[in-house]
């Protein structure tokens, strides 16, 4: 019987990425709770390059890298494919893919810096949506492979969801409905799917624990 | 239908490379257009609008970017023909992992080292060193990443081979010193036509970078 756990550290973008993925295609998996204050020996063993989370060890194989991750489970369990089956589109699906995860970084930069950084990691999140309310979901499409979720949709998580609340505790204003209207209306059916609808993280909960997590870096950094 | 392949590219670019070296494998005719990057064609600008950056592969009129995704397309498209990925999962899982490692690691260090001095420079050289320590480690005692056959891994890592010269001239080192293994493989690769023909030669790759220096302002 295949074995199949995930390592994970709640509220990550990249954690939920996987948990949706194996939910959408109804695959059973047990989840295990890393500190990252605090890192298992085991987690370490698995991921000793990045050292990071998320990591799904199947039948005691580890594999790292969200993408990656996502890839590996869409071709071992093809139900509910999260990728196109034409050549093309699915290399327009893995560009989109590969931006998110490029310009993701830059969300959780709201809020781990101050100052210039966080004015220069702003512009870049400014210019993420432009690029997307401009090129990626242009024809009115419901999602960004049509008209069912897939791989990139859930690759813009972070946006969807995250970004809300790091605005809403360090007071920027980068996604305004009435200048994306496009990714206005993605962000509502994204979150109007049964799976991600329920799993998604707690806004007051996660706002708190990010909050905290500012107050300490930047604390460290000017210590 | 008379299949229409061009590759907008920049003959320095190690992202470029990787999709020569993919098509040369796969045989595939194709038109190399080559960019100024200071006076980028409106082609390049309709087909990548969103970066603006080469490498470009139009396939039939449509474009495809980012060279890890193209080298998967050729891979996929031409699948009859020496294969460049594995078909086991897994495998095609570790490939992956490495391919996302160079590009996020390997390419930035090697940048820093080109184009930083001093303290920088000394700091940018040893994680440089400590990742291809890594690859190496990666590499093992096998012929190619993949195994025995030249692959995916091999295809995305062997252009900056082009660039070894330039790196050990700036930063001051010897990369065959700190990694035999990887040269070895290297000029192993090297022994393939598809990869002789697509990578430039170092000390033109090297005169390039002087060049940068000195419009950057380096020195």
């Amino acid at each position: 019987m295949a074995v199949l756990k995930l390592f994970g550290a709640w509220p990550s973008p990249y954690v939920f990425r996987v948990i949706w993925a194996l939910k959408l295609k109804g695959i059973p998996y047990e989840y295990i709770e890393e500190d990252l204050s605090n890192k298992s020996p085991l987690l370490l063993q698995y991921n000793p390059i990045h050292k990071k989370v998320p990591v799904l060890v199947h039948d005691g194989k580890p594999i790292c890298e969200s993408t990656v991750i996502l890839r590996y489970i869409d071709e071992i369990w093809p139900q509910n494919p999260l990728l196109p089956t034409d050549p093309h589109e699915r290399a327009v699906a893995l560009f989109w893919i590969k931006f998110a995860d490029d310009k993701s970084p830059f969300i959780s930069k709201l809020y781990r810096t101050d100052g210039e950084e966080q004015q220069v990691a702003a512009k870049e999140c400014f210019e993420m949506l432009e690029a997307v309310e401009g090129h990626a979901l242009v024809g009115g499409k419901k999602f960004f492979g049509g008209d069912e979720i897939n791989m990139v949709d859930i690759a813009f998580c972070s946006v969807a969801h995250w970004l809300g609340v790091i605005e809403g505790f360090t007071g920027l204003k980068i996604f305004e409905p009435h200048k994306f209207p496009r990714l206005n209306s993605w962000i509502q059916n994204f979150k109007s799917v049964p799976v991600i609808k329920d799993n998604l993280p707690d806004t007051d909960k996660m706002s708190a624990v990010l909050k905290r997590r500012r107050e300490m870096l930047l604390a460290s950094k000017s210590s | 239908m008379a299949e229409e392949v061009v590759l907008l590219d920049f003959w320095p670019s190690l992202f470029g490379m990787r999709s020569r070296i993919a098509l040369a494998e796969k045989g595939i005719k194709y038109e190399y257009k080559e960019e100024d990057l200071r006076n980028k064609s409106a082609l390049l600008l309709q087909m990548n609008p969103v970066h603006k950056k080469i490498p470009v592969l139009i396939h039939n009129g449509k474009p495809v970017c980012e060279s890890l995704i193209q080298v998967q397309y050729i891979d996929e498209v031409w699948h009859d023909k020496a294969p460049l990925l594995p078909s086991d999962p897994y495998q095609k899982a570790t490939g992956r992992f490495w391919a996302d490692y160079i590009d996020k690691k390997i390419y930035d260090l090697g940048s820093r080292v080109w184009k930083t001095m001093g303290e920088e420079q000394a700091t940018a050289k040893k994680e440089f060193i400590e990742s291809l320590k890594l690859i190496e480690k990666e590499l093992g005692d096998k012929p190619y990443f993949g195994g025995e056959s030249f692959g995916y891994v091999d295809v995305a890592f062997i252009p900056f081979y082009s660039w070894f010269y330039a790196y050990e001239k700036c930063g001051n080192f010897s990369i065959e010193a700190e990694c035999p293994k990887l040269i070895a493989w290297a000029k192993r690769c090297m022994q393939k036509e598809s990869v002789a023909k697509s990578l430039p030669g170092q000390q033109k790759v090297y005169d390039f970078i002087l060049q940068m220096k000195k419009h950057l302002g380096i020195e």
